[in-house]
């Protein structure tokens, strides 16, 4: 870790994930993927990371395994001290209810229900969740409450996936390609909407993304090759969404 | 896929099974009958009469269209058998000193034929011998015309002609209390009183000959002799019953397997469509590729035809053994000497070609779809579908559902037509399973109102003739017997326009309280005092009702022909009935107070002392105790319907179960993303679970209901076909029928969902994100 990066997180001191040595291998019929190959992270409260790669980097399996998504094959990883590596199934469970929110390339909203529903479907189940239509106002969806995913444009599909992801006030938002399937206008509008809540709620943003572009509106970038880290560096100055354009 | 594929594999093969199983079994018993009747030469016109000399076996034979003609000697009698406390009578019919008789032959399964110059020989039927332990060299007792005489069984013997053997006044057969015998013509003769005379004559008719003038020549040359009116096979009792009881046999063997190769094509069908729109995406890629609509279609096809063949090569095989043993359980039960059991190569091409079309329907209905789409759209991730507010929220009920509660109905609303047809699905199974266990219900209904409110008696007896009305009072005295009511039974032809019914009269005393008329609503009815009161059932058959002339073409005695109004119909569940009062009967006859039988209501501590008075009565042909016409009702006519519907039931559960699985498993896979996404947010197992197994309880709760009403009609129309002369089931479901069908869907449904479950367990949370819909 580098001393630069020390410095920028004078303020944000509290340790949110600690991941040490981790590795993922993939059976594949025959053949053995090695997904990651010892991976040491640490992510800090309210920063907003991008993990930068190439497809086949690792950035996904990473996502998933910090998301209690998926196991690591060896090494450890802690949320807030806890150990998830050793979690049970019922634990990782109530892990992602109560602490992550995920956003997806295909926004996997439920098409039976409307925008607002699709919030409620998981503020019903959170502790302390805010309003679903706050939630949609956040990311500037207040006036479509009522519409079904069909109803609705790719951008707004994955504004309410996002709404969905943070209704409950996550203390960590986890975002993989959540622009991947939008055009770079509609994907603004997302990022934007990502900016603001990482911004106004202070929750610790990771997004994937093999778009550089990105990248610089980041506090620090995690670029992932072949399974491996092989460099962090801090945005001194980060970009809003709307200086981006590619 | 594979266990969706097994299931409905399964389904299929259980269509087929039963389709094979019941078509061969039947054609096998047809087979097997013709050629029991074409091997022993059963004679194809019947006539008994009071004695005819031996010399009018000429006439008879020269009448045109008569192929061979044998004369016979016929004689009620009654026999002793030692340690069987029960009445027991017979039929001893004459055969040939030496040699197979001409027609009605013998199948011998033990023994021999009698041998000439001796007296004291005889053989006895097969199911008779069976019950009572008899085999070649015990010795029998036997009253024929009043004399008693000690014969020696020489042999076990079955014939065509009595399949089923009725004692006279039964409607149903006792092998126990009624045997067939056999005796050489000559020393039967001497004990007969019947030297050089015969009193039964069997004919077969030439090729073309014209039964009807061929029946009328014969009662025109009997007339003199006493013929009691000669009659055709249709006519014949045993082989009736056995025609009924095929005929009956034959509904069911094609109502069940309609209805299970419909469910299980349907399925197929949903399957096949299913599994289509799922591999959209490959399809689109297969003809990006280049590959034509035509080789894609085969390719599915296929795999299709594969599960078809697969159902079908297990069901045939099933079907197979199980018609081999039901046929042996029907040719041990008819006792038919062999059977031949036949699978005629059209009932395996029917089946497989129903199942085929089903599957191929299926699959060119949803390539069709698929091949409508261009490569390029059909690649790109399909548009979230169309989903909106349902009826049950908009009318205001929203808040009552949670969120994975509006995911369900809303689910189920969007595609109302699927939905519908798994509802249908479960239906049916739930509809067969209760065509398959109704008959117990209603037989014991049907059993309950003939034997518990009509046929009251305890004891019915019959006499070898018509009788003087005083053998009520020598009854009345015995000890033991509370209550006689006496009975006169006229042979007769009922015609009306040009239907015509051969059958009995019975005069019974109009307020009688062992022999009672019900109407339809089981109230006893009063006899009026003149006309006919015929079962509704005879009135369907003659065409006729209540103001309507018959003419009634008696068949002993004189034979008048007489015209009798109908007064009104009855209803009654068994046998095919006419009744007058008794009093009323006897003037018509222009007889006195003639009696054909007696219906005895018994203290039943003394039934045994009543059955050896009963015996020791020359006069007696037959006596019949309720208890044993009600155990003998359910050993004969009972048994194969409920086998048979036994065998359906568990169809039935295989098809509830292919159709409740793979409709758990068709909305696994349509909703395996929707459910994983929601696991990843924080779902629970559990909670996933309910919304895709909440969908398919909610599916099944509906269905039962709706299985109860089209398991309703479908016993109705079942009912309805499976009507006879023998006897009519009445639609009686009662509230077990409903609760077992209800609980195999149940239980099959709680199977599918244990199993889907697992899956729901073990759903792949990473995989399903990458997918694209």
């Amino acid at each position: 870790m580098s001393t630069r990066e020390t410095t920028t997180r004078e303020d944000q001191n509290s340790k949110v994930f600690e991941a040490r040595g981790i590795t993922k291998v993939y059976e594949m019929g025959e053949v053995q993927v090695q997904a990651l190959r010892g991976v040491d992270l640490d992510l800090y409260s309210g920063e907003l990371v991008v993990l930068l790669g190439a497809s086949g980097s690792g950035k996904s399996t990473l996502l998933n395994i910090l998301g209690g998504l998926d196991t690591a094959t060896s090494g450890h990883v802690t949320y807030h001290g806890k150990d998830l590596t050793e979690a049970t199934e019922r634990e990782l469970t109530s892990y992602r209810r109560s602490h992550i929110g995920f956003v997806f390339q295909f926004y996997n909203l439920i098409p039976s229900l409307t925008a607002r529903e699709n919030v409620s479907v998981v503020t019903e189940i959170a502790a302390e969740p805010m309003r679903p239509e706050e939630a949609l106002a956040i990311v500037g969806l207040g006036d479509r409450v009522n519409h079904f995913p069909a109803q609705l444009s790719g951008g707004e599909q994955q504004r309410v996936a996002i709404a969905r992801a943070i209704a409950k006030n996550p203390a960590v938002l986890l975002c993989d390609e959540p622009t991947g399937a939008l055009d770079s206008a509609t994907g603004l509008l997302v990022l934007n909407a990502l900016e603001r809540v990482n911004r106004e709620l202070g929750t610790t943003t990771v997004v994937i993304t093999h778009n550089a572009v990105i990248a610089d509106m980041a506090d620090r970038v995690i670029h992932l090759s072949d399974g491996l880290i092989t460099e962090i560096t801090s945005n001194q100055d980060k970009k809003t969404p709307s200086q981006l354009q590619w | 896929m594979k266990g969706q594929a097994l299931a409905i594999a399964l389904v299929i093969s259980s269509g087929i099974a039963t389709f094979v199983m019941s078509i061969s079994t039947l054609d096998s018993l047809r087979y097997t009958q013709a050629a029991y009747y074409n091997n022993y030469r059963f004679a194809e016109v019947f006539i008994s009469l009071k004695r005819a000399p031996e010399s009018l076996k000429g006439s008879v034979a020269a009448i045109p269209g008569v192929q061979r003609v044998a004369t016979r000697v016929k004689a009620a009698v009654t026999i002793d058998i030692d340690k069987f406390p029960d009445p027991v009578t017979g039929l001893l019919i004459s055969i040939p000193d030496k040699g197979e008789p001409l027609l009605n032959g013998l199948y011998l399964r033990e023994g021999r034929l009698v041998e000439s110059g001796r007296d004291n020989e005889v053989l006895v039927n097969d199911a008779f011998a069976r019950v009572h332990g008899l085999s070649p060299g015990d010795k029998l007792h036997v009253t024929v015309n009043g004399k008693r005489k000690a014969l020696t069984i020489v042999g076990i013997a079955l014939t065509p002609e009595y399949i089923y053997q009725i004692q006279p006044g039964s409607m149903l057969p006792d092998f126990e209390r009624y045997g067939i015998l056999w005796m050489g013509r000559t020393p039967f003769g001497a004990a007969y009183d019947m030297e050089g005379a015969f009193n039964d004559l069997a004919l077969t008719l030439a090729p073309g000959a014209e039964i009807k003038d061929v029946i009328d020549a014969l009662d025109t040359i009997m007339r003199p002799y006493g013929g009691l009116g000669a009659y055709g096979r249709k006519d014949q009792v045993s082989n009736r019953y056995l025609s009924e009881e095929f005929r009956m046999l034959g509904k069911m063997a094609t109502i069940f397997p309609v209805i299970f190769l419909g469910v299980s094509a349907f399925l197929l069908n949903v399957f096949v469509s299913r599994l289509i729109s799922t591999q959209r995406e490959v399809i689109a890629v297969l003809k990006a590729f280049g590959y034509s609509n035509l080789a894609i279609g085969l390719h599915y096809l296929k795999l299709v035809l594969l599960i078809v063949l697969l159902g079908t090569v297990g069901g045939v095989l099933a079907g197979i053994r199980l018609g081999q043993g039901l046929s042996r359980m029907y040719m041990d039960f008819y006792r038919f000497p062999f059977i031949e059991y036949v699978l005629s190569p059209y009932v395996v091409g029917a089946a497989v070609i129903v199942s085929a079309a089903a599957a191929v329907g299926g699959t060119i209905l949803a390539l069709r779809r698929a091949a409508l789409l261009p490569p390029a759209e059909a690649m790109r991730p399909e548009p979230p579908v169309s989903y909106r507010e349902t009826i049950i929220e908009r009318l205001g009920l929203k808040g009552f559902f949670s969120q994975p509660g509006r995911m369900i109905i809303r689910h189920i609303e969007r595609r109302p037509l699927k939905s519908l047809l798994t509802i249908t699905g479960i239906a049916f199974s739930c509809a067969i399973m209760m065509a398959g266990t109704f008959f117990g219900d209603a037989v014991d209904y049907m059993i309950d109102v003939q034997f518990g409110l009509s046929q009251r008696e305890d004891i019915s007896l019959t006499f070898i003739e018509p009788t003087s009305g005083k053998a009520v009072h020598e009854l009345q005295s015995l000890r033991g017997v509370d209550y006689v009511e006496a009975y006169r039974s006229v042979p007769v032809r009922l015609r009306y326009r040009h239907h015509e019914y051969r059958t009995a009269i019975e005069g019974v005393e109009p307020d009688g309280d062992l022999q009672r008329l019900l109407d339809t609503s089981l109230k006893p009815i009063e006899l009026p005092p003149a006309g006919i009161v015929m079962t509704d059932y005879l009135g369907k058959i003659l065409g006729a009702g209540p103001g309507d002339i018959l003419t009634v073409e008696v068949l002993e005695g004189s034979r008048p022909t007489l015209q009798v109004p109908v007064a009104a119909l009855v209803s009654q569940y068994i046998g095919v009935s006419a009744y007058m009062q008794l009093s009323a009967l006897n003037r018509l006859m222009r007889e006195g107070s003639a009696i054909s039988g007696l219906y005895l209501a018994t203290d039943s501590r003394y039934k045994n002392d009543i059955y050896e008075s009963i015996k020791k009565m020359p006069r007696v042909a037959g006596t019949i105790a309720r208890k044993d016409a009600i155990k003998n009702f359910y050993v004969t006519m009972g048994k194969q319907i409920l086998v048979f519907a036994f065998y359906m039931s568990i169809f039935a559960a295989t098809i509830a179960f292919g159709v409740v699985y793979n409709s758990a498993r068709i909305a696994l896979s349509e909703r395996s993303r929707e459910l994983a996404s929601l696991r990843v947010l924080g779902f629970t197992r559990g909670e996933i679970s309910f919304i895709l197994l909440g969908e398919l309880a909610l599916l099944t709760l509906v269905a039962i209901p709706l299985g109860f009403v089209i398991g309703r009609i479908l016993c109705a129309y079942m009912i309805n076909s499976l009507q006879t002369d023998l006897f009519r089931i009445p639609l009686v479901l009662d509230a077990g029928t409903y609760a077992l069908a209800a609980t195999v869907v149940l239980v099959s449904a709680c199977i599918s969902a244990l199993i889907v479950r697992r899956k729901l367990d073990n759903l792949d949370l990473v995989a399903v994100l990458k997918i694209k819909e």
